[in-house]
């Protein structure tokens, strides 16, 4: 049983305060969702967690050791999706895949397509794909990745109903192996075990 | 495959595809060393003399050329910050780049320049020695040029800033690449030359994937 906490949690950026005071934590199989209105900090603290903005004041936590000092073992066990895609429209979709998947160590069959319906585009260049097949390519490395922490900015952005359960599916799926994730969006999003932790103005 | 492994190959392959840019670069060197027999004239001893000279500076340029793509690109469409959050350390992450962008300006310029040495009525017996000097050169200017690429990364037509970072840093390369191709010309040695070309690699394989890191990891923030 695992556990990802954060304390007092603050970040400054550009000279303004976008969040002060933050505190959760979740254990093995939770989800936290990110709720509150643009620009009150949701993006910044999924970024403060996989450590690209370094925490203002407060601490991030995982079995109750700071983050800060181990990360190279937060990163590997860490799955960030964030707003852009990184799809490379000169490689297939295969290829796009395959490549996230090897930079961890494995390899990614077209299977791993499957749960968001992209396995019979699999050889197709990616620049032809639209804006939400862009975003089920981007979640698909969720599928090949056997992090921990899953962290998700707005995973549902521009894809419709279906997809949007199929991914609701694949973070159920994490949660009963036991990985945890948080998740910032604008919809409620029918997990089990989820805390919703509000962000407000400043 | 390795996480190392992977980046080269995924860096060549993008660079080699449809608006990678390899082709162009290699382009670009070849019509700007063609230009210097048109410009300077028909002077055989006179180009002979500054051959070696005008192949390091347009080598150089060329290299300079690709330099923005080496980031710039997997900033925009988040590829950095997932790279960022791989296993691999990203000091890793950015010697593979540094040798996929070799691999895709440095190594085939070095493979051109005895054809275009042709040109430029360069003695061939000094061929070995432009194509060692380049081989051992090259590799420094994409090692150096990827701390300017780290640096501009966010900043939009960044590549005349990059250049007026990186080119001063390319000095010493310059001049011991140089001084290498006219001592195998004038029938000297050249390896005092070519052993001081090969310490500023070192130095530069040793010190700019921190440097280049650490300006990303700035960038990222």
């Amino acid at each position: 049983m695992d556990t990802f906490a954060a304390t007092e949690l603050a970040c400054v950026r550009g000279e303004r305060l976008v969040f002060t005071g933050v505190g959760f934590a979740i254990a093995s199989g939770g989800a936290l969702l990110l709720r509150g209105p643009n620009g009150t900090g949701k993006s910044s603290l999924l970024r403060v967690c996989a450590g690209f903005v370094p925490a203002s004041a407060g601490q991030l936590t995982w079995n109750g050791r700071p983050v800060t000092r181990e990360w190279d073992a937060h990163r590997a066990r860490t799955t960030y999706v964030g707003h852009l895609d990184a799809v490379k429209p000169a490689f297939t979709v295969a290829e796009n895949l395959g490549f996230w998947a090897s930079l961890g160590g494995r390899t990614a069959e077209v299977a791993a397509l499957e749960p968001l319906a992209l396995d019979h585009l699999h050889d197709l260049p990616a620049a032809y794909l639209s804006a939400g097949q862009k975003r089920r390519l981007n979640l698909s490395r969720l599928s090949v990745s056997n992090a921990a922490l899953w962290l998700l900015d707005e995973p549902t952005s521009s894809l419709d109903d279906v997809s949007t359960a199929a991914l609701l599916a694949v973070i159920a799926a994490h949660q009963a192996r036991g990985g945890m994730a948080v998740i910032a969006t604008h919809h409620d999003l029918p997990l089990r075990n989820v805390s919703v932790l509000r962000l407000g103005p400043a | 495959m390795t996480a190392f492994g992977a980046i080269i190959l995924r860096d060549v392959k993008l660079g080699l595809r449809q608006g990678g840019g390899t082709y162009w670069t290699l382009l670009f060197f070849v019509l700007t060393v063609t230009l210097f027999p048109l410009g300077v004239g028909p002077d055989l001893a006179l180009l002979s003399r500054i051959g070696p000279g005008i192949l390091w500076v347009v080598a150089l340029l060329a290299s300079m050329l690709s330099l923005d793509r080496m980031f710039q690109a997997d900033y925009e469409d988040g590829s950095l910050e997932l790279l960022a959050l791989a296993p691999l350390p990203l000091e890793l992450t950015v010697l593979a780049k540094c040798l996929a962008h070799w691999l895709t300006t440095g190594l085939p310029v070095t493979v051109l320049a005895p054809a275009l040495g042709l040109l430029l009525a360069l003695d061939p017996a000094a061929y070995p020695t432009l194509m060692l000097a380049l081989l051992i050169g090259t590799p420094v200017l994409s090692l150096i040029g990827s701390i300017g690429a780290a640096l501009t990364v966010g900043v939009r037509r960044g590549g005349v800033l990059l250049s007026l970072l990186v080119m001063p840093l390319y000095i010493p390369a310059l001049i011991f690449g140089v001084l290498a191709v006219d001592a195998a010309v004038d029938g000297l040695s050249a390896r005092p030359h070519l052993l001081l070309l090969a310490a500023d690699l070192l130095v530069a394989a040793a010190l700019t994937p921190w440097a280049a890191a650490a300006a990303l990891r700035l960038n990222l923030e």
